[in-house]
């Protein structure tokens, strides 16, 4: 597999950020009861850790070390401020659902981990691609729990209705639980569960 | 020059801040307009909720336009002020022992809106704001034509804990305040937000909203700044008024 290959897509199962290395629940747990304000969340999250990788990756070669953490946030803070600015802009109402969070985006360790970890050793077109695979691991996790959340809490996907609910004279009755944060805490360890079946080193002893 | 050197670390978070503040600042400045046009059309929505003209078809501007007209009022005397001569700006300090609603500075004037049904008024709209757990909720409250029952209520900006304090936009919940009295004979305030549920069968159900499991704070914030607004110290005197003058 080549190198950039291996960039984009070993972050997607074998090395998930959320999955292997547990980073980026909090934000997993807000903002996945539904679909919609997942896939804006995942993208969010694509758009400031790609470009915030290259960005590091650029000035790598001149980052002082006694500053390079301060100096990684104000670019990753800076893409956020961006991102939430064009949320705000052109997608009103979901950046009112996803309200914080998109701001919380700056504390997502996934983002510092992959400049700190990546980007400050490798030349920007492989972090950026990094960057890219890394916010798709996210994404991964996101979309599998908000499709399970919102179509077990409310019946419906992406808005739409699947399971018609009891309330409104249909035969599925809804699953509060499914709406609340610790529905998602048990279906990340579900998903890590999977994984970890499906893919055996991944387990730790 | 050495990667470490003083003049190179200075020199280099120097590059980074004004490289930074660049993208940043233009994405603000550029992004503003629609941004406003997103905030003015939220507000206008939230106002055709609560004044029971959402799910009319049409242009919500429009409708707004044709069906909505505000009025501007001085908050201590209930007394009409001109538009030429509604200032928002001008504020002043709340004695803490009236800081009910916890928002420490009070406007002079405010502006109403009034849902207007042939000639008459059908609703009065009052915007709320006050001090929740982790933000200022800002919303609007609106009376039956009567100025004693309660036909709905909205928030549309907070930043509330989303599934505990941020059910304040649950739609059951909300519905759950109209037809609630919120004045008695005399002109008192009488409506509440308690703690856990309303007893249907108890002689106070008409005047007790459901407090949010989960919290508190909220629903404590909730109810001090409806107790602020419609008390003597916000729309209180301009009530007062439009009672006195049927």
């Amino acid at each position: 597999m080549s190198s950039y290959r291996k960039a984009l897509l070993e972050p997607i199962f074998d090395n998930n950020p959320i999955g292997l290395q547990v980073l980026g629940i909090c934000s997993a747990l807000a903002v996945t009861t539904k679909l919609e304000t997942a896939v804006v969340m995942s993208l969010a999250v694509i758009f400031v850790t790609s470009c915030a990788s290259l960005f590091v990756s650029v000035i790598r070669n001149h980052m002082p070390s006694s500053i390079r953490i301060i100096a990684q946030m104000t670019v990753i803070a800076s893409l956020v401020i961006i991102a939430d600015q064009f949320l705000k802009a052109y997608m009103y109402d979901i950046s009112k659902q996803l309200s914080v969070f998109v701001g919380l985006i700056i504390t997502n360790c996934i983002v510092l981990g992959r400049t700190e970890g990546f980007a400050l050793k490798n030349p920007p077109g492989l972090s950026f691609i990094d960057g890219i695979g890394n916010g798709l691991g996210y994404a991964v996790v996101l979309l599998f729990v908000a499709t399970i959340r919102e179509l077990l809490g409310t019946g419906k996907l992406y808005g739409l209705t699947v399971l018609k609910l009891t309330r409104d004279g249909g035969w599925y009755p809804a699953n509060g639980l499914m709406l609340l944060a610790p529905s998602a805490f048990i279906l990340i360890g579900l998903f890590i569960w999977a994984v970890r079946t499906w893919k055996p080193e991944q387990v730790e002893d | 020059m050495s990667q470490d050197s003083v003049t190179k670390t200075i020199g280099v978070a120097t590059g980074i801040c004004l490289f930074c503040s660049l993208f940043v600042s233009v994405a603000a400045v550029k992004l503003r307009p629609r941004q406003v046009k997103n905030q003015r059309l939220d507000r206008i929505q939230n106002i055709l909720q609560v004044a029971g003209l959402a799910g009319e078809e049409g242009d919500p501007e429009a409708l707004y336009q044709e069906r909505i007209q505000p009025a501007y009022i001085d908050l201590k005397t209930g007394q009409a002020v001109s538009e030429d001569q509604y200032q928002p700006d001008q504020v002043e300090s709340i004695p803490a022992e009236q800081d009910l609603a916890g928002i420490k500075l009070r406007p002079l004037q405010s502006v109403v809106y009034q849902r207007i049904d042939g000639q008459t008024m059908a609703r009065l709209i009052l915007p709320i704001q006050g001090k929740g757990v982790w933000s200022t909720l800002y919303g609007f409250l609106a009376l039956e034509e009567d100025l004693q029952t309660v036909a709905g209520i909205t928030f549309y900006e907070h930043a509330e804990t989303p599934g505990l304090g941020g059910e304040i936009d649950n739609p059951n919940w909300k519905s759950s305040w109209a037809g609630k009295r919120a004045y008695d004979e005399d002109g008192n305030v009488v409506i509440e937000v308690i703690k856990g549920q309303v007893d249907p069968a108890s002689s106070d159900a008409d005047r007790q909203i459901d407090g949010l499991s989960g919290a508190t704070l909220t629903t404590r914030g909730v109810d001090n700044l409806i107790q602020y607004w419609l008390g003597e110290n916000g729309y209180g005197p301009y009530l007062k008024r439009l009672r006195e003058e049927r």
